[in-house]
């Protein structure tokens, strides 16, 4: 399993209610399901990664993060989880905000655009990086909001959302972000996790 | 009428008051059931039939001779697989596949009912079928399942018996009929009604025989049960067993022999008043308005897990009639999942070969079984 996903499980308190939105093929969920809490179900907007979820006996809903999460009532959830998501929304902080409303915690990770592989090739090469987290070319990626560890915390705490965790992952290497440290990790993480609370 | 009075039935000793006030009871309920219910009467599933169904979703239909109308979905090995699950189905009533309905007969006149029988809702209907599980002696089902008027069935059963089903699926069906279907159902009921052989709706006892009424009212069901894009893929403007137009009102176009062909073949098996009852009852459902407005409350407390199921390319009941029930099982934090298939077959779909759908189903029910069932030892 994906080193990102094990990190989001060890998030998870036992028993927990949880909706994963953007579930995909339902690999973390089914992780979740048998060892964390069987109560989690997923909101997916690909029919292909639907039927996927089906076939490995998850709950899930075919939707739309950015229409549908307005069914789910306040606080329905512990825990709502948006796995490298964020950034592909019309509206981010709309959807952050409906995270927030519905879960207690939402469990957030975004693909850093801070990362120094990402600034060199800007720097250097002066085309859009292409890389393992980030593989689609400009014309086609479906970012639209891509943003850097920092420009997320920032945004956080201007909206005095509360960053409960803050965790860094680089390849295989996993480490806590915090103030001090924030201006490094932002060069070196290729991915930041976390738990929010409003 | 032999042929009928053969098939599987079970008499309903109880009284049972139906929404129009009247009360029956010594009514028979036609049914019939495939594969086996296990030691533990725990792999129970009830089927619901739509407006035509009967009782005969697969096989070979004792009456019509044709297959049953879901034996893509159902038998051995398919999406509702018999060879792990004992499959119940019955004949609604106000049907004519031998359940008490306008065909029967009255024993204070010994002449059909006609329209003298009472107008049904799909909450009688339920209540009515429940009957049959006490008579199998089965507290629990695993399913519940329908399609079209068969979902919405599943969505009234799950409302009325909360406990009873483990699992549901209401397949492109809706919570309140809409506008739109009940003025398309009204069509359908005015083209039998003003066909004079319909003779208010004596006919059996006349001899008469309101097929051509019945005929059109079909073919005009039958466009709403398909596409544009299936109906325009698959006749386009094709000219049928000639090379130009006539010039007359013969069926130049194969759509209008197609179409024909459908209405004809469907007086054979239909009875026209059942026809009449029948849409009057989807018609009237509105499972919203029983809960005075809030669907959620139909469903409250409610451990069932729910399955929802929508069709792309069906405008009879379009994914947004079916996403309400999810928006509304949500709302109570029921264990709701929800798909739209893509299919160009329209409301069809979900009678046709659509592999993404009877993968879904068949996923899902052995998926729920093993969690419900084996899992937990």
């Amino acid at each position: 399993m994906k080193q990102e996903f094990k990190i989001i499980s060890s998030l998870i308190e036992e028993n927990s209610k949880i909706l994963d939105v953007g579930c995909g093929n339902g690999e973390l969920m089914k992780y979740i399901l048998e060892n964390i809490s069987n109560n989690i179900r997923g909101l997916e907007i690909s029919k292909k990664n639907v039927q996927d979820c089906i076939e490995k006996g998850l709950t899930v809903i075919e939707g739309n993060a950015e229409l549908d999460l307005g069914q789910f009532p306040d606080k329905s959830f512990n825990y709502v989880i948006l796995s490298q998501t964020l950034q592909a929304f019309l509206n981010p902080e709309k959807v952050l905000y409906e995270l927030l409303r519905v879960g207690r915690k939402a469990i957030v990770t975004i693909p850093n655009f801070g990362h120094w592989k990402i600034r060199i090739d800007l720097l250097f090469k002066g085309t859009m990086p292409v890389t393992e987290n980030l593989p689609n070319e400009w014309y086609n990626t479906p970012n639209l909001h891509m943003c850097t560890i920092k420009d997320f915390v920032t945004f956080c705490s201007q909206r005095e959302l509360k960053l409960t965790k803050s965790i860094s992952l680089s390849g295989k290497k996993v480490s806590y972000i915090k103030k001090n440290n924030l201006s490094y990790k932002n060069l070196t993480s290729e991915l930041g996790i976390f738990e929010i609370e409003k | 009428m032999n042929k009928i009075d053969n098939l599987k039935k079970y008499t309903v000793k109880d009284r049972l008051k139906l929404d129009c006030g009247k009360e029956i009871s010594n009514f028979p309920i036609a049914y019939e059931t495939y594969g086996e219910l296990n030691g533990e009467k725990n792999n129970g599933i009830l089927i619901f039939h739509a407006l035509t169904g009967d009782q005969f979703p697969y096989g070979k239909n004792p009456i019509t001779n044709k297959e049953g109308w879901w034996s893509y979905a159902l038998g051995p090995n398919k999406a509702i697989d018999t060879n792990k699950f004992f499959v119940i189905s019955t004949n609604v009533i106000g049907g004519c596949m031998g359940s008490f309905g306008p065909s029967s007969i009255d024993p204070s006149t010994s002449k059909p009912y006609g329209s003298s029988f009472p107008v049904i809702t799909i909450n009688d209907m339920v209540n009515a079928q429940k009957f049959l599980l006490d008579y199998f002696k089965i507290k629990k089902l695993f399913a519940v399942i329908g399609g079209s008027m068969g979902g919405m069935q599943v969505l009234q059963f799950v409302s009325n018996f909360p406990n009873i089903a483990e699992v549901a699926i209401p397949i492109a069906c809706t919570a309140s009929h809409s506008a739109q279907n009940i003025a398309l159902n009204e069509l359908g009921r005015q083209a039998i009604m003003a066909d004079k052989e319909w003779d208010d709706g004596k006919y059996l006892e006349n001899g008469k025989s309101p097929s051509k009424g019945l005929a059109v009212a079909r073919m005009a069901a039958h466009i709403t049960y398909l596409s544009k894009k299936g109906l325009q893929e698959k006749f386009g403007r094709k000219l049928q067993e000639r090379d130009a137009l006539k010039f007359g009102f013969d069926a130049d176009f194969q759509i209008e022999s197609y179409l024909r062909y459908q209405g004809s073949v469907f007086v054979d098996r239909f009875d026209a008043n059942s026809y009449l009852y029948i849409t009057r009852a989807m018609d009237y459902f509105d499972l919203t308005k029983q809960f005075n407005g809030n669907l959620s409350d139909a469903f409250k407390g409610s451990k069932t897990k729910f399955f929802i199921i929508s069709f792309t390319s069906d405008w009879l009941y379009p994914t947004t009639e079916n996403r309400e029930i999810v928006i509304a099982l949500n709302a109570i934090g029921a264990d709701v999942g929800f798909i739209e298939i893509t299919s160009d077959k329209g409301h069809d779909s979900f009678l046709l070969d659509v592999p993404d759908f009877l993968n879904a189903v068949k996923n899902f029910l052995n998926n729920s079984y093993k969690n419900i069932h084996e899992t937990r030892i």
